[in-house]
């Protein structure tokens, strides 16, 4: 479990410093989605199912649609 | 310069709150009301699920609050956009391929079912209004992302909007008029662990549901439609 834990923990510092390196602004939502639902998973593991389920529903479905209909109306990739 | 100043910020910060967490034990209940809600909370609100029996129990009106906040940002964004009086509304013109509309099709009613699940089993099952809503919004997200050219019926939706928000408004005050104070728990709370249980705590998270899933549908849409 403490292992389980851990590397998902680092999975998701990686993937909030990919976020911020990323040109490609499509990829650093994506992996701002990863961030949020590794969240939720580490929320759920702490036995707080509520907050895991406003978690996935917001911060990776609702969130990630959101900035992606917004880099559509703007440009894709950052200069 | 400027990145080398906020890495150090950072980890200054981060050692703070490392450092100010330590000192807390994790998981132990402290406090008296607390300790209250643990071991009364299922006999006085009759919901098995704690969570539901402090959020639509104890601290309704606090709930009552937080969709307020919710409804102010909705109206807020709806009338930031309503300033461009764009009227060629664009829609992307491009469809999306067979396998992603279909898929969407198909997807659609499983999610919307699903919410309306966590919706009403909220005092059982972990979960409720706000999740249940944001599941359903993230459905017409899903519709609108990959069936290009549906769009919500607005009416329809601001009559579920205003439904929810009256509902609530409408237990509370017959809580006021029935019992000793607003948003009193005035059916009887029936069988624990049952879904007809828990009194008024079902109905207040069908409201919320409906007004939560409304409001974001809202916003998605403003923002897919008005903005440019």
């Amino acid at each position: 479990m403490e292992i389980i834990v851990t590397i998902l923990i680092l999975l998701m510092i990686v993937s909030a410093i990919a976020a911020l390196v990323f040109k490609d602004l499509i990829s650093a939502i994506i992996a701002s989605c990863i961030v949020s639902l590794i969240a939720a998973i580490l929320f759920y593991f702490l036995q707080a199912p509520d907050v895991a389920m406003a978690e996935a529903a917001i911060g990776a479905a609702l969130v990630t649609g959101i900035f992606i209909i917004a880099v559509k109306k703007t440009k894709r990739f950052e200069e | 310069m400027r990145k080398l100043i906020g890495i150090i910020l950072l980890t200054i910060i981060a050692a703070g709150i490392s450092l100010s967490l330590k000192e807390i034990p994790f998981g132990i209940p402290k406090t008296i009301i607390g300790n209250h809600f643990i071991n009364k909370g299922i006999e006085e609100t009759g919901a098995i699920n704690i969570v539901t029996s402090v959020v639509v129990g104890y601290r309704s009106f606090d709930t009552l609050g937080e969709i307020t906040v919710l409804f102010t940002a909705a109206i807020g964004l709806g009338a930031l956009f309503s300033l461009y009086k764009n009227k060629k509304t664009v829609i992307y013109k491009e469809p999306a391929s067979l396998i992603v509309y279909t898929g969407c099709r198909f997807l659609f009613p499983i999610i919307v079912l699903t919410g309306i699940y966590i919706i009403i089993h909220g005092h059982l099952t972990p979960g409720g209004g706000f999740q249940g809503g944001a599941i359903i919004a993230s459905a017409f997200l899903l519709m609108y992302l990959g069936c290009t050219g549906k769009r919500i019926n607005y009416k329809l939706s601001t009559i579920a909007e205003a439904v929810g928000g009256l509902t609530f408004i409408t237990l509370g005050i017959v809580g006021l008029i029935t019992g000793k104070d607003f948003l009193f728990n005035f059916i009887s709370k029936g069988e624990p662990a049952s879904l007809m249980s828990a009194g008024i705590i079902p109905l207040i998270y069908m409201a919320i549901g409906l007004k939560v899933g409304s409001e974001l549908t809202g916003i998605i849409d403003n923002l897919i439609e008005k903005s440019q």
